[in-house]
């Protein structure tokens, strides 16, 4: 197949081309330049799902040409998908349009094109990170996805929105500087940047995995987050716009999660099983803490976004049990959350659209005024507290029940604890469904809300449609990725 | 002298005949004509470029009783030097009849001064490296100046002439060590003369380690890095941005021509004085940086600890296989610090008003949404000099951080990584500040923005497709003897 009809490439660089238009429309016009780039992403998903029926037949192949030497050094230009990057990039990419949906009227006037590229930009590079298979050209992708997400905080974000893009920025850097030192020890002891020839070669920097495992886990800690590193991810989420929030929480937050499975566990085997403990640990106090925490707040969006940390440590405990029960649900609860937590947002943003505060005071009772809203709410809360039947309880029971019996963990401490995050998870979502939904009606402005219109309901129509999917029926998503879960642990269980 | 000898130096040559012929030629120039002089002299340093362009790939050839030496190092360089030039020129074409400086001696100086250069990258003996620098300090010295009567051009003039020469006094004195060492000057001759004598002549070591203080004056190392603010700042914009990347990119020409030829010897003695002078450039030059407010002075800062991360890989220079590799790192590096330091001094000079207004980074408010062909690129600049991927400034750091590692300095690559969030932190100030409100003046825009966007173009151009220039690194060869 031709390199640049490749389906991997076109998935990662077709929002380029989408970028490319945009450049040349007027910016006044701003009805088409939303349908260029809601119309670019549309069809990106429609070749992830292209490449996911493709990988299916077992026809989708991996791309691999030379890009550049550097002394003796070759970075390759080489992507590839297994079932795990093909799940993230069909998440990415079906967020994508729904983001861009919900800025329909969030954003407008002569910024709008600048929006819009940034955000375009951003997919290349999020597809970029799930897709390469080069650690220097990971690396590229991983970096890269920083400087719009900067610029859709710094410039459309609240009130406090410099000192959030620069908090978010710093803390990511301070990870990615050592991820560079790492990745250039590990490429100059095997002479490749590769990962499959770092994986096979992968005893000759055996002697230094501690060390190599903190230099990669600290970049991907940061991006997850994993408990204590959290701090920039409540400052740039509440202060990102709405369709920003969607993006970090649904995707940019999975970026280090799957860098962790990517990554630590083929290439540092051993001291995964070392520090698998103190791993889950850290994921144990993150689920509590966030749950706690997410329980005190005021602001609704801080509210979402201390679940997030909650959220995610229920995926990073699930990555280091290191069964592939737990595994799988880890990668499941990846997507869980994106759709969920996503979709949290998209609701506080679409209230804030109308009353202009997200003080979950300034709410309550708001089922009597907008029933459709407040019944698409109700299923994305018991999604994200994991009811069953929907998707949540399918990922977070397999991480649990996974956790429970995992050799590396060592004992069930772990899974007992974060099943009392669970019980929390039900405390804080049904205290916020309850604060702004139910009761009596308080405030008068409230009377007069609109309910959502056609555009707001296909925004959150997807989303719920595959909340539901997934918690009736999840077993395609279990065949997709357990072949790749499967050949992970078995790297990490070797030697 | 024999006709070879002049062809080894053709391009320099030209220069220098045609800035002289220039300087006669400028006088029968009307005042208000003044642009002319400009064109002469990019056409004086286009013919000179096509010459060098037309010198690559040949073999090595000395001259002048190998006193000068013309090698793929030496060729390449002069590309970069004249392509300076060029650039400096553009820089300064609109600046000089805004702010009303607008002498015509200004384009004849500056092509001295790019010769002065090209004779650094070619010299191979130590008085031609002392006579080089001498060529290209004391024009810009002059044009350091050449705002009279605005008194900080002046006392910047002063200060870079008093300081220089102090660093010049440096060099002379370990050239006169050597020399007393090994009654030599000549780079091949030093090595012969030090091939028999097993242990270390300490003439030799102090001589060394006065012209590594002397080379470090030139590319502004910590901790003789004192003048490069205050000079940076008080000299006319454009000035300020030649001198970014010429007298940094000539430090490093004879840093790396003298070190690598004539002391491999004393790598146990040097690297350790290297890489301390590369960590305290990388941390001083980043941290002053994150506190200034000046554009210009944050931008001297940033050219102090670019300083610092070329001069990191220069340390394992002395393990032979290693030498090749910093090399090629080093002058990577470098050609992508002048693309974006160019770029920026670029804005930095469409930005600046009379009386030294419209410096202050408060003052750039506002550009990002008025001038978005101005502020696009000096994000990209910015983030480049921060070495974010998908600029050239990330492969420049890439590969300074490769040689690092590979050379067993893992600790140095750290300090190097660490330091960069500083330089991280700095630019995003600037750039978060352009998106701010407010309304920023542009004036002469036309050729700057015409020029920052196609530097742009090129930092971001060649990071995708890097290929070109590496191959013309794989070129840029020392003759080693």
């Amino acid at each position: 197949m031709n390199a640049w009809f490749h389906p991997l490439v076109l998935i990662t660089f077709l929002p380029l081309f989408g970028l490319a238009l945009l450049l040349l429309l007027d910016g006044r016009n701003e009805r088409s330049l939303r349908w260029v780039a809601l119309l670019t992403s549309l069809v990106t998903f429609g070749l992830a799902v292209w490449a996911l029926l493709l990988d299916r037949q077992g026809a989708l192949t991996e791309l691999s040409l030379p890009w550049l030497r550097l002394g003796r050094l070759a970075v390759r230009f080489h992507l590839g998908a297994d079932g795990i990057s093909l799940l993230m990039v069909l998440l990415t990419t079906f967020l994508m349009p729904l983001a861009l949906l919900s800025t329909w009227t969030a954003v407008q006037g002569e910024r709008l094109k600048g929006f819009l590229a940034l955000f375009l930009l951003l997919e290349v590079g999020m597809n970029g990170v799930f897709l390469a298979l080069d650690l220097v050209l990971f690396y590229i992708f991983w970096e890269f996805t920083l400087v719009p997400m900067i610029f859709l905080i710094a410039i459309w974000g609240g009130e406090r929105r410099i000192y959030a893009a620069l908090k978010f920025f710093l803390y990511t850097m301070v990870g990615s500087v050592l991820l560079l030192v790492g990745i250039l020890f590990v490429g100059l002891q095997v002479g490749s940047f590769d990962l499959p020839a770092l994986i096979q070669n992968r005893a000759t920097f055996a002697g230094a995995q501690t060390a190599l495992f903190l230099a990669f886990g600290l970049a991907f800690a940061i991006k997850v987050p994993l408990w204590p590193l959290h701090s920039w991810l409540p400052d740039a989420h509440v202060e990102a716009p709405t369709a920003g929030s969607v993006i970090l929480a649904g995707v940019l937050l999975k970026m280090g999660a799957y860098g962790f499975l990517r990554f630590n566990l083929p290439l540092f085997p051993q001291a995964s099983q070392q520090l698998a403990p103190w791993m889950a640990g850290l994921a144990v106090v993150g689920i509590l803490y966030g749950a706690g925490v997410a329980f005190a707040q005021k602001d609704w969006k801080k509210l979402v976004a201390y679940s997030s940390v909650s959220h995610l440590g229920f995926v990073m405990l699930g990555i280091f049990a290191l069964t592939p029960q737990a595994v799988s649900g880890a990668v499941l609860q990846m997507v869980n959350h994106g759709l969920s937590t996503g979709a949290l947002f998209l609701l506080v943003g679409m209230l804030y659209e109308r009353r202009h505060t997200r003080e979950l005071a300034a709410f309550g009772g708001l089922w009597k005024v907008l029933p459709v809203l407040s019944a698409l709410a109700l299923i994305v809360t018991l999604s994200s507290l994991a009811v069953p039947g929907l998707n949540g309880f399918v990922g977070e029971f397999n991480i649990l029940a996974g956790a429970f019996n995992a050799s590396a963990l060592g004992n069930v401490w772990f899974a007992g604890l974060g099943t009392v995050g669970v019980i929390l998870a039900a405390a804080y979502l049904l205290k916020m469904f309850e604060k702004v939904f139910l009761g009596p009606l308080v405030h008068e402005e409230n009377r007069s809300l609109a309910d959502l219109n056609i555009r707001e309901v296909l925004t959150l129509l997807p989303i719920v449609v595959l909340v539901v999917a997934i918690g009736i029926y999840p077993q395609p998503i279990f065949d997709l990725i357990s072949p790749a879960v499967e050949r992970l642990l078995m790297l990490a269980a070797q030697p | 002298m024999s006709i070879q000898d002049l062809f080894v130096i053709l391009p320099t040559l030209v220069v220098v005949v045609w800035a002289l012929a220039l300087l006669l030629v400028d006088a029968w120039i009307p005042k208000e004509r003044k642009s002319l002089t400009a064109w002469l002299s990019a056409a004086g340093l286009a013919l000179a470029l096509g010459l060098a362009l037309a010198q690559r790939g040949l073999s090595p050839l000395m001259a002048f009783q190998d006193m000068v030496v013309r090698d793929g190092f030496a060729v390449f360089l002069e590309i970069v030097f004249l392509s300076s030039g060029l650039v400096a020129i553009a820089l300064a074409f609109d600046y000089l009849r805004r702010l009303r400086i607008e002498h015509g001696e200004y384009y004849p100086l500056l092509m001295i001064s790019v010769a002065g250069m090209m004779l650094m990258a070619q010299a191979n003996d130590l008085l031609i490296v002392f006579l080089a620098l001498e060529m290209l300090s004391l024009p810009l010295y002059i044009l350091t100046g050449i705002a009279r009567p605005r008194l900080d051009s002046e006392e910047a003039a002063l200060k870079y002439f008093l300081l220089g020469t102090f660093s010049s006094a440096f060099l002379l004195y370990g050239v006169a060590l050597i020399f007393g060492a090994t009654a030599n000057t000549s780079l091949p001759g030093i090595v012969e003369a030090m091939a028999g004598v097993s242990a270390t002549v300490p003439l030799f070591v102090a001589g060394a380690t006065l012209l590594l203080v002397g080379f470090a004056f030139k590319v502004a190392a910590v901790p003789f890095h004192m003048w490069s603010p205050d000079v940076y700042q008080g000299a006319p914009s454009p000035v300020t941005g030649f001198m970014s990347v010429g007298v940094k990119a000539a430090g490093l020409a004879a840093l790396l021509r003298v070190f690598l030829v004539a002391f491999p010897s004393l790598a146990a003695q040097l690297s350790p004085l290297v890489a301390a002078l590369a960590v305290l450039s990388m941390v001083v030059g980043n941290l002053l940086a994150m506190a200034q407010t000046n554009m210009k002075r944050l931008l001297a800062y940033a050219g102090v600890a670019s300083a610092g991360y070329l001069l990191m890989a220069f340390v394992p220079y002395g393990q032979g296989k290693m030498a090749g590799e910093s090399v090629s790192a080093m002058l990577f590096y470098l050609v992508a610090y002048a693309l974006t330091s160019f770029g920026a001094w670029a804005v930095v000079v469409a930005l600046e008003q009379s009386e030294g207004r419209g410096l202050e980074i408060e003052e750039y408010a506002g550009l990002g949404f008025r001038y978005p062909w101005l502020a696009v690129p000096l994000v990209i600049f910015l983030l480049s000099y921060t070495g974010v991927p998908l600029t050239l400034g990330f492969w420049g750091k890439f590969y300074l951080f490769r040689v690092a590692v590979e050379g067993g300095y893992i600790g140095l690559a750290l300090v190097g990584v660490l330091t960069s969030l500083f330089s991280a932190y700095y630019s995003l100030r600037v750039i978060l500040r352009l998106y701010a409100v407010g309304t920023p003046q542009v004036q002469g825009q036309r050729w700057l923005t015409l020029l920052a966007v196609l530097l742009a173009i090129l930092v971001v151009g060649l990071s995708f497709l890097p290929g070109p220039l590496l191959q013309a690194m794989g070129q840029a060869v020392l003759a080693l003897p």
